[in-house]
This record gives structure tokens, sequence and C-alpha cells, in this order.
């Protein structure tokens, strides 16, 4: 039995009502790579900040090397031998690889002597450990993969004994990843112990040695990588739950109604979340995008939505191209035909400030029926609200109220109604229901089955698998931003899975 | 001989005026480098011109007018500082309260000690800081231009003027050589880095905004010991404003920053000394115009001549851990 590293006892943290982390144990052994699985929002990062001392849990006992420890600032971790490589990286942009490794632990008041000392240990470490990087390189001209390998020297230069990695390939190609690992390797067999944060099942595999399944801000499970499958880890990572079987009846595709052909998309950082996707959406069908949160989805809906910029290939709405230079007009999307139930809705489906009538109608408030000449028509607005919130069941029923006192699963109605009454050709879903209590999940994938019958085109994106199998008429799996595989709804929920952690599609059929 | 003459009397009022645009200019530089952008350096200038003032007139000392100059304007650094680093408020809007403090608070004071209508009391030569001659300089006055330059230009100026232009390499060493300035020039691009590396993002900004009030402190001082002898009401009539503008000229670095304040300093200096001289093919230009030429250029550079100018990323934000 091998020493234990870390042991977290009895972590709880709140922020606000949101239950980040329920009652954590958790126990990692030194010397070992240990993964964090859970899909995205799951609550590992915040465990991890709290290991980090970059937040205090409100209950719970860290223990570091058998001793209980108090980590109230990063300075602590540090003093304890712990080091972290965030998921968006900690570091000043304009400065040099060295100027970034010896912040905050620069020894003396003066930097002449500390740089020269930090020059000579980092040729050492990156001979040690095959870093290689310029020192004097300025960060922002550096690759985000050489950028990832400064964070991990920073770890390493300030004394790290256990590495904690929140989703590093996130940003990495796959030839970056497979380095990554090549270099985690080492550093487990230079006797360091390893936390690597993933909602990926496939580097879990890869290369960890234990694998502790977090769901809801709850640890639900640890195992031993090797008695272990994707399949289960799958299982516990969604949890199994009732299937919300949804009545339905045939499908009747008619006319194609959105056509995306080729369609490549990059992020922020020049990294290709969508890459060279091609899919159609029919009249009178429901298409389900299913895939584990973060591979592309996103950029996918704010492409086909006229959002972001797309670099290559076309979106076809009813026979008419869309404008993918990032410079589409919303409104005029709307106009045409697409509405958009956005995967953010705080940020980005309402105004969260303002009354429910008002967000009941934004975005199509140049609509005559809205308009009172140049002013908009208060009554109108308020009437229109009013017969919304009757037929969607919003409660409670004041169209006067403020959106943000409206629960999520009624916030989620707000914006479903703005969109479905007005008559769209398609309908872009995101995410329908996440955050939203059971009775209006099963309101809401209600009448989307209506729109289908009604005879709209429907595109749901989401990462609930469940709600992908019981709405969809035909499911496409998209993992690293890519098609890897089209199936019916009658798809089975672990051939999904395969297809969803990456496993090729010759080794799901087997 | 006579041009060359000018010409040396524009420069050394040149010196003159560019000092408290550059101490305030450099005052600017150590908060907006830490991320936290003051456009109340007018308004700290102008209460450190009437605390230097006013502690003068009662002490009769010129240290102590520093002295009291200092305090008043690192006071009004941490209400900057308790406002936007504490309590992550707006930076403009707190800049520009402690601007309409200042400038209301020294006009009613200045009346209520003084009764001079806000005025301190004039101040003779002990109390002020008064212009310092270098050794030799009445012996190389007849030096053909080097002695000139030496005795006129270079001689002959308060010990605020040379403090101001040592500050200049000073702060770039501080800034680029000491572990402070590596921090410094960290948090206010990016503060997280600074707090996940273990160091305090609250502390340094503190740190920051002091050095600012330290330095407003001098170039208030200036403009009531050195420049003046006493302080005036609204004496620094938008000093604080310029020296915002020279800052973000030089992009936020020292020596350009040296630069960019004598420039502005020599277009003042320019304009008062051409009024009312008919300038060949143009003629008379009205005093109005020659006033206005500093300002005019200023948006003119800022506009469009000195590319872009990128302030420190984190610059204006309030530091909020992110969920």
């Amino acid at each position: 039995m091998a020493e234990t590293a870390i042991e977290l006892k009895g972590i709880s943290k709140s922020f606000g009502a949101v239950h980040a982390n329920r009652n954590i144990d958790l126990k990692i052994e030194a010397g070992t790579i240990h993964g964090i699985i859970g899909e995205n929002g799951a609550g590992k990062s915040t465990l991890m900040s709290i290991l980090y001392g970059f937040y205090q849990a409100d209950r719970g006992r860290i223990d570091v090397a058998g001793k209980t420890v108090t980590i109230d600032t990063p300075s602590d971790a540090i003093a304890l031998g712990i080091g972290m490589v965030h998921q968006h990286f900690m570091l000043v942009q304009n400065f040099t690889v060295l100027e970034n490794v010896i912040l905050g632990a620069e020894g003396e008041a003066l930097l002449k002597t500390s740089i020269a000392k930090a020059r000579s240990e980092l040729e050492r470490l990156e001979r040690d450990y095959g870093l290689e990087v310029d020192p004097d390189a300025v960060i922002e001209d550096l690759p985000v993969g050489l950028q990832q390998r400064v964070e991990i020297l920073k770890a390493l230069y300030r004394g790290a004994d256990i590495l904690i990695l929140d989703e590093p390939t996130g940003v990495l190609t796959p030839a970056e990843a497979d380095h990554l690992f090549r270099i985690l390797e080492q550093l487990k067999d230079e006797g360091k112990t390893i936390i690597l944060i993933t909602h990926k099942l496939r580097e879990i595999m890869a290369i960890t040695d234990n694998v502790s399944v977090m769901r809801q801000g709850a640890m639900v499970a640890t195992r031993e990588t090797a008695e272990t499958s994707v399949e289960e880890l799958a299982e516990l990572m969604v949890g199994r739950r009732v299937l919300l079987q949804v009545e339905k009846g045939e499908a009747t595709p008619g006319d194609v109604l959105l056509a995306v052909e080729g369609l490549t998309v990059k992020d922020s950082r020049g990294v290709t979340m969508v890459d060279n996707m091609s899919f159609e959406v029919r009249a009178g069908e429901i298409v389900g995008i299913a895939g584990v949160a973060g591979n592309g989805q996103s950029q996918l809906l704010d492409a086909i939505t006229g959002v972001r910029k797309a670099v290559s290939g076309t979106v076809t709405l009813d026979g008419e191209p869309v404008d993918l230079t990032g410079a589409a007009d919303p409104a005029d999307l709307r106009e045409r035909g697409m509405a958009h139930v956005p995967e953010d809705r705080h940020h980005v489906g309402l105004v969260l400030p303002f009354e429910e009538n008002e967000n009941a109608m934004l975005g199509y408030h140049r609509q005559a029926k809205y308009l009172n000449g140049p002013f908009l028509n208060i009554e109108a607005i308020r009437a229109d609200a009013r017969e919304k919130i009757e037929k969607y069941d919003i409660r409670p029923p004041d169209s006067r109220l403020r959106t943000a006192n409206f629960s999520g699963g009624n916030q989620q109605k707000i914006v479903l109604a703005r969109e479905m009454e007005q008559d769209p050709k398609v309908l872009i879903v995101g995410q329908p229901t996440r955050g939203v209590d059971v009775g209006a999940i099963e309101f809401i994938h209600k009448r989307l089955i209506d729109m289908r019958d009604q005879g709209k085109a429907v595109l749901l994106v989401s990462v609930e698998l469940d709600e992908i199998r019981s709405l969809s008429d035909r499911i496409l799996v998209m993992f690293a931003g890519r098609l890897v595989g089209e199936r019916g709804p009658d798809a089975s929920e672990s051939e999904l899975g395969l297809l969803m952690a990456g496993v090729e599609e010759k080794e799901a059929a087997e | 001989m006579d041009f060359f003459h000018s010409l040396i009397l524009v420069l050394d009022s040149t010196v003159r005026l560019s000092i408290p645009l550059l101490l305030a200019a450099l005052a600017g530089l150590y908060s907006e480098r830490s991320g936290v952008f003051d456009i109340g350096l007018e308004g700290k200038m102008l209460a450190g011109a009437f605390a230097a003032g006013a502690a003068a007139a009662v002490t009769g000392s010129a240290w102590a007018g520093l002295g009291a100059a200092m305090l008043i304007s690192i006071f009004l650094a941490l209400v900057h500082g308790f406002a936007s680093i504490t309590h992550r408020g707006n930076q403009i809007v707190s800049g520009v309260a402690i601007n309409f403090i200042a400038a209301g608070s020294t006009i009613i004071l200045g009346q209520a000690w003084f009764r001079q209508g806000g005025r301190t009391p004039s101040l003779p030569g002990e109390a002020r800081f008064s212009s310092i001659d270098l050794p030799f300089a009445e012996a190389v006055r007849d030096v053909p231009i080097l002695g000139e330059v030496y005795s006129e230009l270079i001689s002959g100026h308060s010990l605020l003027t040379y403090a101001a232009f040592l500050l200049v390499p000073f702060t770039w060493w501080v800034l680029f050589r000491t572990r402070f300035g590596l921090r410094l020039r960290a948090v206010g691009e990016n503060p997280a880095a600074v707090d996940t590396a273990g160091i305090s993002v609250s502390w340094l900004r503190y740190r920051a905004v002091i050095c600012t009030g330290v330095l407003t402190g001098m170039a208030g001082t200036y403009l009531s010991l050195a420049q003046n002898a006493g302080f005036v009401k609204d004496m620094t009539a938008g000093r604080g404003f310029i020296a915002l503008a020279a800052l973000i000229f030089a992009k936020w670095r020292p020596v350009p920053v040296m630069f960019a304040c004598l420039l502005f300093g020599f277009l003042d200096a320019f304009a008062i000394r051409i009024q009312g001289t008919p300038l060949p093919l143009i003629g008379q230009v009205p005093v109005q115009f020659m006033q206005a030429l500093p300002y005019i250029l200023t948006v003119v550079l800022l506009a469009g001549f000195i590319g872009k100018a990128v302030p420190p990323r984190a610059g204006g934000v309030p530091y909020v851990k992110e969920r």
C-alpha cells in the first residue's frame, strides 16, 4: 500500500445557493496519477481550487502527507508542495518565460540574482523532464502547448511534489496532448503525484492509475483504472436515471430547412473546435447532437446562429445562405425564421434585471405588433406576455416580475415561449433543460415534440444523453469537433457513450 | 546669439513647466501599471499644493509643506484605493470624485483659514523650495554656449526639479529591476496570475497607489512652493489630465514619460514666449489659440501619431476571483 499524499474529508463548498461540493471524501496515493472525472459543473475545479487555497471550504479537512493542514491561500498550498496548472493559464502575457516562472518566488528584492538563479534552475528542470522552452521568449508569442509547459515549469520551480492539472488537454491538439501525457508519466516516475481533472474518458483510461467520479458536486465513486471500463465510468459520470420517455409518433421529415456543409470553427485561442461538420435538418424532425460537454457544441451553435465567425463552410437556412463572417444580424436571422434558444440563458438568453414581459419579446421588439409608431406599445407587450405565461404555465404568473426572480425552469420557459411563439421554420435549441427541475423538463420536452409535429426543423444540442435519446429522430455524435457517427433513436446508451468518448466507430461496433 | 539666448530661455521654462507634469505622470504610472486607473491625479496634486502652501505658511518650513502635501495626497490615494481595490468600485467615478473634493475643499479651507479669497499667504523665500545655483554656475556664465547652457538651463532650479529627473531612472529601475516592480507589472496585466502565485493582489495595489500619493504630493508641492510662492485656487489648471495624456502617449514607460512631459512643457513655454509677437507669414496669433495649442496637440498626438497605446491589460478592472 502506497503512502497517502492527500486526503480530503467531508469537503463542502457553496456559492450562494449552488452546492458546488457536497461532503467530499478523497484519498490520493503518492506517486500515482489520479484522475478526477465528471461533467462540466460537477464540481471538480472547485474541489481542486480548494486544495490549492484559491477558495476556502465551508466544511471539511485536508490532510497532506498524513498531517492535517490549513490551506487558506495559494502560498500555503505552494509551501506544502502543491502546484496547479489552471484550465485558463495564469500567465502574464507580455512577460518572458523566466519572469513568469519566478513571479511570486523571486527570493530577493532585486531581480538580478534571482533571475540568474532561476535561469540555471530552469535549465536543469528542462533537462530533467524534457520540458524545453526558451526562457527569454515572451508568453504571448508561444503556442498554447508551450504556455502550458511554462505553467508546469512554474509549479516544479516552486518545488511541487503534487501537481494538479485542470482540464489540461482542452486547449491542446491530440499530438500535444500525447506529449503532455509522456511528460506526466515521466513526472510520476520521478515520484511526483499527479491529479488530472478531465471530462474525457479516454484520457482517464490512457494515463491514470486511479479514478474518482464526481457528479453534481458529490463524489460518487473511486475505482482502480485497470479494473473499470469506459462504460462504467460513463454511467457513473452521467448517472443512471429514469429515462424520461416522451410520447411521440413517427417523424415525417419534409424539405431540408437547415443545411450545414463543411463547417469549421475556431475558438478565440485559435483551437479548432468544429472540424469540417456537415449535416442537415429537415422539416418535421428533431436532430439531436450528442457529445460530452466541451467538444465543440457551443461553437457549432454560435456559428450556425451567426454569433461566431466560421473559418470555412456554409450554413443554409431554407435555401438561403447564412452570413458566417461573424457579422450576421441576429434580428435578420430571426426574421428569416431561425429561432434560437441559447445554451446559456443567464448571459445570452435573458436580461435578468428586466421585467418578464420585456424578456418575453426581446429580440423581436421591432415587430409591428409590439410597436406604437416609434415607441414600444407597452400594453400590447404585457398582454402578449400574459398570453405566453398562460400557455407555457410560467410561474409565478406575473409579467411584471423581474426575470431574475423566476426559477431556472421558468426562466427557460420564458425563453422557449419567446422563440417558439414566433412560428419559426428552424428552431435551434442548446441545453434546453440545464439546471431545470424535473417537472419543467417534461413540459419542455413535450413542447419540442409539438414543434416537430408542426413541421419545424429542430436542432437539439444537449449533453444529457437521455434527453437526446428520447427526443431525437436522428442522433449525431460529436467528439473533438467532429461528427463521429449517426444513429437512430433506438441506439443503445452504451453505443452512444462509446462514440461520445471518442472510441473509434469500428471498435464501438464490436 | 540673440536667437540662442531666447532658445535657452524657452528651454529653461520648458523644464519649469514640465516638472509638475513629470511628477504627476510618474505618479500615475505606478498606479496604472498596477491596474488601478487614476483620473484623480489632478485632485491629489491640487490638494497637495494646498497642503504644502498652508503648512509652509504656518510653519515657515518648505519641508513641512512637502510632508503635509505627501500626507494629504497619500490619504486621497488611499481613499481611491479603498473604493477601487477593496470595494471594487468604478475607478473613473472614484477619481472624478476626488477631483471634485479637492477643487472644492481647498477653496473652502483656504478661505476659512487664511481669508485671502482661497489663497494661502504669500511665502517668504525660506518657506519655499527656491532655486539652487550649482557650483561654478556664475564662474562659467561667460563661456560661450556651454557656459550659458550650464548656468541658465541646468543650474538654477529647485531641489524638486532635480529630484523629479532623478525619479525617472529610479522608476525605471524599480519597475524592471526589482521584485516589487515585477509584481507591480504583473498585477496590472493579470492579477489572477499574481493571486495564484501566492501574492496578495490588494496589498500590492495599495502599495502602488501609495507611491502615486507620494509623487502627486511632490507635484503639488512643486506648484505652490517652487513655481509659485503660495497656493492659488485651481492652480493645477488641468495639469493632472495633461500628465495622464503624457502617460498614455508614453505607453506607460518611464523614460518616454519624461520626453512626453518635456514636449508638453515645451509647447506651453513656446506659447508663452511668442504671445503678442507676430509670426512671419501668419501674423499676430490670438493668445487664446496659443494657450489652446498644447491641448490641441495632445488630442492630435493621441489620436494618430503614437500608434496603439495598449494599457495594462487589467487596467480599470477590479479583481474578483472568478468562479
